[in-house]
């Protein structure tokens, strides 16, 4: 057996002084197999050692929120007895390294995370980084995480349907991949990960155990170098067929009171179940690793307790229900084995051939896991760029509105989520390329809205506004389909935390993320930290993920971008300042990529959100889209897109210049379109709630007619729209 | 009218098809694949999904399956059997009836709604319904009808050619055709027309808040022929 020294645990990832802190707990040298559990639970994925401190002021609470963070999934009340379980989680080390398979795995386990609270999966969506698309990996990358989302959600047979693609160089060397899911449980049917009860048997089912993945969670508290090829092997690979019959055996045995606790393996695979459930119930665990099932001959304790190898949970049952458990997974052609047992020791104790190989207080493995209070640094905000009103008197709108709609960060992203299976389960009311995605609470007049949402280039401009703006994001986007926002989960996605910077950008984005949580009573429930997202000592963009919830409460009320009617009138509500630092157009048009973000009023993101959804409520709005990236101007031609229509603009009036007012990124707005006879209404109701709104134009046949602009048609404007992806993709 | 749906392990599409049959009238009933026989039925219907995981050729380990000897029966005795997608593939798998799926033409699993043109002769399945040009759904990765020279003379021949991809207007031509299929094949029947294999998913599309409703004409046409 290899001796355990301070070498060995640095090439564990642990630092030196925390294994200092190991052989002082412990009052000896760890075992190997102690090591690799002690550097699975303390690595930063693990044990959120940088994060914890940050993490802990989040809001998470209301009165919707059943279960906040800190389980396998956060759960809010939707009322009728049903819940909706939902969580993000990142898988960016493995996805880079192995696209099809790290993206396919890492929407196994989010599905996993939410299943295993008793909930069946109802909606997956994904949020997805890409590198400059000139940088030569990024095209087979893009393809391969695609697939592999796709291979995986399809097979399983859960509708992906929402998401968001974006290209930005910081990526190249380490991509993002998020992966959300959405589930329905009925409340009081949900399952929790605290064991209870001394003797309980211990359960292992699912697939079979390989050598796959071992050290995973490892490699993502890493960075990445230039020998990232040769970690292709810690890659786990994904079996979405054996995830399917785990998930209906899962929910067939939930059906009764035999589960006390269930936790799935995802990473550090049977090390971070165990300890996990057997921490969060105060007690021990005894484990007898020759009963683990094993794909491969040989496997050490070490290899058995680090394997990520994946579709598999661990269950701690309720004694005498041995026997029923393992008919419904032999009918599922699954493994069942009795694996070890809850005890009162407080300690994990692991047996191999009747031997014990490691005995640990379980105590050391969570709560005494190290914490760091990490150094960071306060970022400035940039000075705001004077652009000079005679450098657009070259311009045209409509040449820049062109050029904006065919980026790759604002064109249509059909050719992905084409290959997204959007409709299984036939609850699908809204597909991706809405504001949101929106699937019917089966059975029932309730549907749920979810979206995600992320502004790197914000929240690199200024982490503390970026932070904000993004949960204000997701919130409006919610609301344009007509749902009341709920609550949120975050994925985390950060550079390396033992850099000032980094970590400043962490704490700062967080403080903005919660401050809109907090103000707008949308509670954070779930989440995911990833840190050290960097590539050759050069960190991403920060980029937290948000991903959103809302309800709406008999879905034909749902609203949709698409315009509908010629005749009717589109209005703008929220004032538009005309900020065009950061905005797409500042970077595409006029190639300025500095300044502020778009400032975040709180006050006036709450307000008018409030009037969009009393409006719909009267039934006033006929289709709404939220204002982002690319301004007014950009979200009206989506519009128009959609719905097959055209606009003309009213002329502008006010002292504004044309494109500040088209193309700025201001927040809090909304494009809506109305009837001409509610005019009145909804300006009364707009008035009386005080919130600012332009009369912007009308509804007419199939072009966009700005004055003083050539016309275009919106057939043309589909086309830029549409092409510049497939073209990308196919060249 | 009484159905079964057939489901394998890695089925997906057996709750949506239920659904469906149930909202049109059917009474239906769920047989899993280690049954050896098929309950008094009027219509079986083998639903989508990646039936054993697809991981040999779609569809094959399913076309082996304890259950199916009993559909082979039933079909072969003038039942009426649907397979839609992989229950398509598992169909083609089983000989019940001709061709083969190949991989979609551009490589890539498409999810979209198509419209197909539907052949009303002689069929339980298309004989008189409303609308003969259906906007229907289609997700699928192998979904490329191929067949021989002589099957296709043989399917020309006996108008067994089920539905085929077209344009909003029926018009058929390769810029309607999805996935590379022969003809712009996207259904089949056998030699008498008591079976049915389709890729387009008519149970994904049977409410207006859904991405069609044209799925709704197909079952409610299907039920009353059989009545």
């Amino acid at each position: 057996m290899i001796k355990v020294n301070e070498k060995i645990a640095i090439e564990h990832g642990l630092k030196k002084d925390e294994y200092k802190k190991i052989c002082e707990l412990l009052k000896r040298t760890p075992n190997i197999t102690e090591l690799g559990i002690f550097s699975a639970m303390w690595n930063e994925h693990c044990s959120y050692k940088s994060s914890k401190i940050h993490l802990k002021k989040l809001n998470t609470k209301s009165d919707k929120v059943i279960q906040g963070p800190g389980e396998n999934a956060g759960v809010i009340d939707i009322g009728d007895n049903d819940a909706i379980v939902f969580k993000i989680e990142s898988h960016n080390h493995p996805s880079f390294i192995e696209p099809y398979q790290g993206a396919a795995t890492g929407v196994g386990g989010i599905l996993r995370d939410v299943f295993t609270m008793g909930a069946r999966p109802i909606a997956n969506l994904n949020s997805i980084h890409f590198g400059s698309p000139s940088n030569k990996k990024t095209k087979n990358l893009l393809r391969g995480v695609v697939q592999g989302i796709g291979g995986y959600g399809n097979c399983i047979g859960v509708p992906t349907i929402a998401g968001q693609t974006s290209f930005d160089e910081s990526y190249n060397g380490n991509i993002l991949v998020n992966a959300m899911t959405l589930g329905l449980v009925k409340k009081n049917k949900i399952f929790y990960s605290k064991a209870a009860g001394l003797n309980k048997p211990v359960i292992y089912v699912g697939s079979k155990t390989g050598r796959d993945g071992i050290h995973g969670a490892s490699m993502a508290s890493a960075k990445f170098d230039d020998k990232i090829e040769e970690k292709k092997p810690t890659v786990q690979v994904g079996d979405p067929f054996t995830e399917k019959l785990l998930l209906e055996a899962c929910l067939e045995l939930m059906k009764d009171d035999s589960i006390i606790a269930i936790q799935d393996m995802g990473a550090a695979g049977l090390t971070s179940s165990s300890v996990e459930m057997a921490s969060k119930g105060k007690l021990g665990i005894e484990l007898f690793l020759d009963k683990v099932p094993c794909r491969e001959e040989n496997m050490t304790p070490y290899e058995i307790m680090l394997s990520e190898s994946q579709e598999r949970m661990l269950i701690v049952l309720e004694n005498g229900k041995e026997k029923k458990a393992k008919e419904i997974f032999d009918k599922w052609n699954l493994d069942f084995s009795i694996i070890g047992k809850t005890t009162n020791s407080k300690n994990i104790e692991l047996y191999f051939n009747n031997e014990n190989v490691a005995n640990i207080p379980i105590d050391f493995l969570s709560e005494q896991a190290p914490q760091y209070d990490r150094k960071w640094k306060k970022s400035k905000t940039p000075q705001k760029i004077k652009f000079k009103k005679k450098d657009f008197k070259k311009l045209k709108i409509t040449e820049a509105l062109k050029k904006i709609i065919s980026s790759p960060n604002i064109c249509s992203k059909e050719w992905i989520w084409e290959q997204y299976d959007h409709t299984v389960m036939g609850d699908t009311i809204q597909k991706p390329g809405g504001d949101a995605g929106v699937v019917r609470v089966h059975g029932t007049e309730k549907a749920v809205a979810a979206s995600v949402d992320s502004s790197a280039a914000y929240c690199y401009a200024h982490p503390l506004s970026g932070g904000k703006q993004i949960v204000c994001e997701t919130w409006r986007n919610l609301i344009s389909v007509g749902s009341k926002p709920i609550a949120i989960t975050n994925c985390l996605n950060f550079g390396n935390p033992e850099k000032p910077e980094n970590m400043g950008e962490f704490v700062e984005c967080v403080e903005g993320l919660n401050e809109a949580s907090k103000y707008l009573n949308f509670p954070v429930v779930s989440g995911n930290v990833s840190f050290y997202n960097e590539t050759k000592d050069k960190g991403i963009k920060p980029t937290p993920t948000i991903g959103g919830v809302g309800i709406i409460k008999n879905y034909k009320d749902m609203v949709t971008m698409d315009l509908k009617n010629i005749g009717n009138l589109i209005l703008v509500v929220g004032k538009t300042e005309g900020n065009l630092d950061q905005s797409i157009f500042a970077k595409e048009i006029l190639n300025e990529k500095k300044g502020p973000p778009p400032d975040v009023n709180l006050f006036n993101e709450k307000n008018n959100g409030e009037a969009i959804m009393k409006l719909i409520e009267n039934k006033l709005i006929l289709s709404a889209h939220d204002v982002s990236l690319g301004g007014i101007i950009t979200g009206i031609t989506k519009m128009c897109i959609k719905g097959n229509k055209g606009i003309k603009f009213y002329k502008l009036k006010g002292l504004i210049d044309k494109f500040e007012y088209f193309f700025s990124e201001d927040q809090g707005r909304y494009i809506i379109e109305i009837k001409k006879e509610s005019l009145e209404k909804v300006k009364e109701i707009l008035d009386k709630n005080s919130n600012h709104y332009d009369l912007l134009g009308e509804v007419v046949k199939d072009s966009v007619i700005i004055d003083g602009e050539p016309t275009l048609q919106v057939d043309k404007l589909r086309e830029y729209n549409k092409s510049w992806l497939i073209k990308y993709m196919v060249n | 009218m009484k159905s079964s749906v057939i489901i394998f392990p890695g089925s997906n599409c057996d709750r949506d098809m239920d659904v469906a049959l149930k909202k049109f009238g059917f009474k239906n009933k769920m047989v899993w694949h280690n049954e050896t026989s098929v309950p008094k039925s009027d219509l079986i219907v083998l639903p989508g999904g990646f039936s054993y995981g697809d991981y040999l050729r779609c569809g094959s380990i399913a076309s082996k399956s304890k259950i199916i000897n009993s559909v082979i029966e039933f079909a072969n005795k003038g039942g009426l059997v649907i397979g839609v997608c992989n229950g398509f593939q598992i169909l083609i798998e089983t000989g019940l009836v001709a061709g083969a799926l190949l991989r979609n033409k551009y490589l890539k699993f498409i999810c979209k709604n198509i419209y197909v043109k539907a052949n009303k002769v002689k069929n339980k399945y298309f004989h008189k319904i409303k609308k003969d040009i259906l906007e229907l759904h289609i997700a699928h990765n192998d979904g490329n009808y191929f067949c021989s020279k002589d099957d296709l003379n043989f399917l020309q021949d006996n108008d067994l050619i089920a539905c085929k991809y077209c344009d909003i207007n029926g018009e058929v031509s390769e810029n309607s055709n999805p996935n590379g299929s022969i003809e712009n094949i996207a259904g089949v029947f056998n030699k008498n027309k008591n079976i049915l294999g389709m890729m387009p998913h008519p149970e994904r599309v049977i409410d207006n808040c859904l991405s069609s409703n044209d799925g709704s004409y197909f079952f409610e046409n299907l039920l009353s022929n059989m009545r």
